[in-house]
């Protein structure tokens, strides 16, 4: 029952879920909800796979979900990097760059 | 484009993905970071169009535009105050995304007329990646349906519902255990899993308090992220295992600072409804022995004209009443005097990490300003004022002494230990968790009582008119 794909996939699962908590323990609680919709936005990958089962050849159950999915993956993946990008504009330094704009 | 092509350039969009996440760690790296992250999708995207696997392409595309669409007119109009309510959404978009995928993918199985092998691995992973996928469809819906008022915050609970929550759970491992022992034998057994998932998301949301949604938010973040890795172990996606176990853990890691900040287990966000209200505190702030100072307007701007050191502490009510640019304002003018402003933010503050953080961000107040609470909280000792806009549970002294208050060993802020303390508050009722806050009855605290926004806006106009 244990396959060497399964194994090779949790390789890869372990190793990416010990960079994922290194890389995020760096982020500063200031930027938590920028993270979380930036988290959110490439979770969106999740549009590939929905790609593929909307894009298959006579199924129209398949093409349906598909369809379905590619729509709500997809307004994560729009949704979520724009909405990170206003956010992050959003934080500014107090100081020379202040004075400098005006 | 070849296996091996595909397969590289995942790997190129994993890589850009991690560089998205590191670019977080500061706000001039942040917008760096997030092209990376759009760069990795968009090369995620058009290989996946390229493969030979897909032959047609109209869904693709409709899908692509009407989603597109959707999410950019949701990011350019929702305020900042929504934010909790978007991400909300959001991950109830990504369960359902996932968990359709994995349906589509059994369907391609056996529900048409050439039955197609399935190995042990996929389908254990297809049924996890459609429970959690569902599950967190549901919940973030619930979620959703709290912070925007639709369903009452206040904790939904009757006996005997956790013992059917853990019930429901443990009948999900069997049916997932079973469609791994007999892959495809009977579709019934399969098409409950989501079924039960979307049942779970309900009947789990629905005991947890309003206050608690960052925990929830923070829990539906890392589902999202597990059924999105499910969906790479089923379809053999590396870069979908990456991108999940990503955001799994960010999920995660803030799920834990958020019950840690409330000195609180998951097992007791989860199961504990806290802030029923008919808690021993909520009887005692009817106690009429205590007083407090209620103050005017004028009282408090005379207690600020009088001050050289200021910390405001927000809380939600500051996003309910939309007070971010109110506070701000007042700041100015303090600041014009040559007072010292600075902001003590709590983890827990507001209904999602980081909340408070963006509303202050909005009102273009620089984040240098903005303090931690374990960078802030020896300076309240030597501070002449604390402004306190609509938060509560964070400044309860209770939590540091009173063993017998439910918030007891959450960090809170020391804004007592200041010289004088003007709380902003809509009116004396106990707060949403129900907890008496002996803060209120202090002689060196004084109450404002009324909406917020209005109360910063007069302020400033008192402070304004007398120099």
């Amino acid at each position: 029952m244990i396959t060497h794909e399964l194994v090779f996939g949790l390789y890869i699962f372990s190793l990416a879920t010990f960079v994922g908590y290194q890389v995020i323990s760096r982020v500063p609680p200031l930027l938590h909800t920028p993270l979380m919709s930036g988290t959110n936005a490439i979770s969106g990958i999740s549009l590939v796979g929905s790609m593929v089962a909307a894009g298959l050849e006579h199924n129209q159950t398949s093409t349906l979900l598909g369809f379905v999915a590619v729509t709500a993956a997809s307004i994560n993946v729009v949704g979520g990097f724009m909405i990170t990008d206003r956010m992050l504009r959003m934080f500014k330094r107090r100081g020379p760059e202040k004075e400098a704009g005006k | 484009m070849s296996g091996a092509l595909l397969d590289l350039a995942y790997l190129t969009s994993s890589v850009l993905f991690i560089l998205c996440l590191r670019g977080l760690s500061s706000p001039e790296a942040g917008r760096r970071g997030i092209f990376l992250g759009e760069l990795g999708m968009f090369i995620a995207v058009v290989a996946t169009v390229l493969q030979q696997q897909i032959v047609t392409y109209e869904w693709i595309i409709a899908g692509l535009i009407l989603g597109g669409g959707i999410g950019t007119a949701i990011s350019l109009r929702i305020p900042m105050t929504k934010m909790p309510e978007r991400i909300a959404l959001s991950h109830a978009f990504g369960g359902l995304a996932t968990a359709l995928v994995g349906i589509a993918e059994y369907h391609k199985h056996f529900g048409t007329s050439h039955v197609e092998a399935m190995g042990r691995v996929t389908m254990g992973a297809l049924g996890f990646e459609v429970f959690f996928g569902s599950l967190t469809f549901t919940g973030s819906l619930m979620a959703f349906g709290k912070l925007q008022g639709l369903i009452t915050g206040a904790p939904i609970t009757f006996r005997g519902l956790n013992v059917m929550n853990i019930g429901l759970f443990a009948g999900c491992a069997g049916l997932i255990a079973y469609n791994v022992a007999f892959p495809g034998q009977v579709h019934a057994l399969f098409y409950a899993l989501p079924v039960v998932g979307l049942l779970i998301g309900v009947t789990g949301v629905l005991p947890i308090g309003g206050a608690d949604m960052p925990v929830v938010i923070s829990l539906m973040n890392s589902y999202a992220g597990l059924a999105a890795s499910a969906t790479g172990f089923a379809l053999g996606h590396n870069v979908l295992i990456i991108t999940g176990a990503l955001d799994g853990s960010s999920g995660l890691l803030l799920s834990l600072l958020m019950s840690k900040a409330m000195n609180r287990s998951f097992t007791n966000v989860l199961f504990g409804a806290f802030g029923t209200g008919d808690s021993g505190g909520a009887a005692a702030a009817k106690d009429p022995g205590k007083s407090y100072n209620e103050a005017t307007v004028e009282d408090a701007a005379a207690v600020l004209q009088a001050s050289q050191s200021v910390i405001v502490v927000p809380g939600y009510g500051m996003a309910v009443s939309q007070a971010q640019h109110a506070v701000r304002d007042l700041a100015a003018v303090l600041q014009k005097r040559g007072v010292e402003v600075k902001y003590a933010i709590h983890p827990v503050a507001g209904r999602m990490p980081g909340h408070m953080n963006v509303l202050l961000a909005e009102a273009n107040v620089p984040y240098d300003e903005l303090f931690d609470l374990d960078m802030i909280n020896d300076d309240f000792a030597r501070t002449d004022a604390v402004i306190i806009v609509g938060a509560n549970d964070v400044v309860n002294p209770a939590a540091k002494k009173d063993t017998r208050s439910p918030i007891y060993g959450m960090p809170v802020f020391n804004v007592e230990l200041s010289r004088s303390v003007i709380v902003l508050k809509r009116s004396m009722n106990a707060g949403f968790s129900g907890v008496e806050n002996e803060l209120f009855f202090l002689p060196n605290t004084m109450m404002v009582l009324g909406d917020a926004k209005k109360t910063l806006l007069s302020l400033q106009a008192a402070m304004k008119g007398s120099h």
